[in-house]
């Protein structure tokens, strides 16, 4: 198994790697079981994601693709973002062993929880965010 | 600096293993069951690597088969005392962590009608002779129990179990492919009936095994062919692997003591150092009754692919247990056997040492994971959770 150049240069070099002060909307998948959690962070302003973040637990290619989706979306309307599919992350990082497709759908999902996430915070009237969901996680 | 700490993996074809392998090449080649005098040189090589290998494990020449590999000596092995004894009976006690060819073999007579028992291992990935004696039933016809464990290197104890196995008249099989070189074996004194050994574990080439057979055990062959192997295991003997399987071993076995004296020296140095430079990290296996070579630790909040990309663009080669390294959603069944979560499975290690690593290399390793464990759990939304949870 082998990655592309530009997985290696995202897995290396996090684009947007972080936490957010006070994000407009927050989105955490996958679970530990799995060996994957990835969390994205968005700050919104008129529609427009102004600011990215991600953490993430996994895999070199669950790494890039949260990294390779954070520099895509940033300055996209919602609307756009929203049209991001683990696909076009995929293209863009030059392909991804086929085991490692499954981590792209994450990238994917979790950009898309974020977006979820904000347009709740929006209807319902929520305050921002301040802290992050708890992940079901076991310490030993 | 280059450091190759995936001798668990497989090893190096050292210089002297290769100076005996090179004249079976192209000077001598004879097939060794040629009447010629070029097939009775072959021969004499295949014979005296043969008591090679039985000097070095307590054995008789006549009991060393010579194999593709360790794969197929675990196969030979445990399906051909299974067919071999079905008027016996058709049950077979092993471990729950031992290697696939073993596990897929025995998930394979259980789908052809033979019952298998698998021994739950304890935190350490033990197991005990009082466990083993309670799985014996009086249509049990093998034991295969591993002497060190290919993951964690948990080294079982082979000389008390196969006691049992002979107190009730069962046959007893170890695959010793992780062990040969690094722990002493002499199968007639520790009542061992079949082992299987894989040559690219101590320095000799890919693809050359070896199952011994004790002196009246009988098993059903394979494979059907000519009368190579006295006919247990016909095909042309891979006359080079063969050579160099003898010299290596020979090696290996050669001053066993101050080698494995050495390596555990730096397994322990590496172990110290790490569970105290580097916090919420747990060392997998036994402290003590572990292969002098082998380090296998667990990271909290941080995914084993990650560390093997790291490791290896800073010119180390490591392995682990993860998921994404194993090419599966789950991780190791070795690290699930000894209890561990899933999520402190995926970020698990192993260094696996050979005599040639130095302590050089094992501060280089440790002061590298030290840098690289940080860096992914920065980027760990569980560390963050972790930490958060702490506060309150």
């Amino acid at each position: 198994m082998e990655y592309t150049e530009q997985v290696m240069d995202h897995f290396m070099n996090p684009r947007n790697m972080g936490e957010m002060a006070d994000p407009s909307g927050v989105g955490t998948v996958g679970n530990a079981k799995c060996g994957d959690i990835m969390r994205i962070y968005i700050k919104v302003e008129n529609d427009v994601i102004t600011d990215v973040k991600f953490k993430t637990f996994g895999c070199g290619a669950a790494i890039a693709t949260s990294s390779k989706a954070t520099e895509i979306v940033k300055g996209m309307t919602l609307e756009e973002a929203e049209k991001v599919t683990n696909k076009m992350v995929m293209e863009a990082l030059g392909g991804l062993p086929p085991i490692k497709v499954h981590c792209s759908v994450l990238a994917e999902e979790a950009l898309h929880a974020a977006i979820q996430d904000y347009r709740e915070r929006l209807e319902k009237g929520l305050p921002p965010v301040t802290e992050p969901d708890d992940a079901d996680v076991k310490y030993v | 600096m280059k450091v190759y700490m995936d001798n668990g993996a497989t090893t190096r074809v050292t210089e002297p293993v290769m100076a005996a392998m090179q004249p079976y090449f192209c000077e001598v080649f004879g097939n060794p069951s040629s009447f010629h005098t070029a097939g009775r040189e072959s021969r004499r090589a295949v014979e005296a690597a043969r008591a090679q290998v039985a000097k070095a494990i307590g054995a008789e020449p006549r009991e060393i088969y010579f194999t593709g590999c360790g794969t197929e000596a675990d196969n030979w092995a445990i399906r051909g005392t299974a067919y071999a004894n079905v008027k016996k009976g058709k049950h077979i006690i092993t471990t729950n962590f031992e290697h696939h060819a073993v596990l897929h073999t025995c998930a394979q007579l259980e789908k052809e009608g033979f019952e298998v028992t698998y021994l739950p291992v304890d935190e350490y990935g033990l197991i005990t002779p009082e466990q083993l004696e309670a799985a014996i039933r009086p249509d049990t016809v093998l034991v295969t129990v591993m002497t060190a464990n290919n993951e964690i290197g948990t080294l079982e104890p082979i000389p008390e179990l196969a006691a049992v196995a002979k107190k009730h008249g069962v046959l007893f099989h170890t695959d010793a492919v992780q062990a040969i070189g690094h722990v002493k074996i002499d199968v007639h004194a520790q009542n061992i009936d079949m082992l299987s050994m894989s040559g690219h574990k101590f320095h000799a080439p890919k693809g050359i095994g070896a199952l011994y057979i004790r002196q009246g055990v009988r098993i059903q062959p394979l494979m059907q062919g000519g009368a190579q192997e006295r006919g247990q295991r016909p095909g042309t003997e891979n006359l080079a692997g063969i050579v160099g399987l003898g010299k290596a071993i020979e090696l290996a076995t050669a001053d066993i003591d101050a080698k494995a004296a050495g390596m555990r020296a730096i397994r322990d140095h590496m172990i110290d150092r790490i569970l105290k430079e580097i916090p919420y990290a747990r060392l997998n296996g036994h402290p003590t009754k572990r292969m002098c070579g082998n380090v296998n630790v667990s990271f909290q909040f941080i995914e084993g692919e990650g560390m093997l990309i790291h490791l290896d663009m800073k010119g180390i080669a490591a392995s682990s247990g993860s998921a994404c390294t194993s090419g599966s959603l789950d991780p190791s069944h070795v690290l699930l056997a000894i209890g561990l979560p899933h999520e402190i499975a995926h970020g698990s290690l192993r260094l696996s040492l050979c005599e040639e690593n130095t302590m050089a290399e094992a501060d280089y390793v440790v002061d590298s994971l030290v840098e690289i464990v940080a860096r992914l759990r920065a980027m760990s939304p569980l560390y963050d959770d972790f930490l958060a949870s702490q506060k309150n």
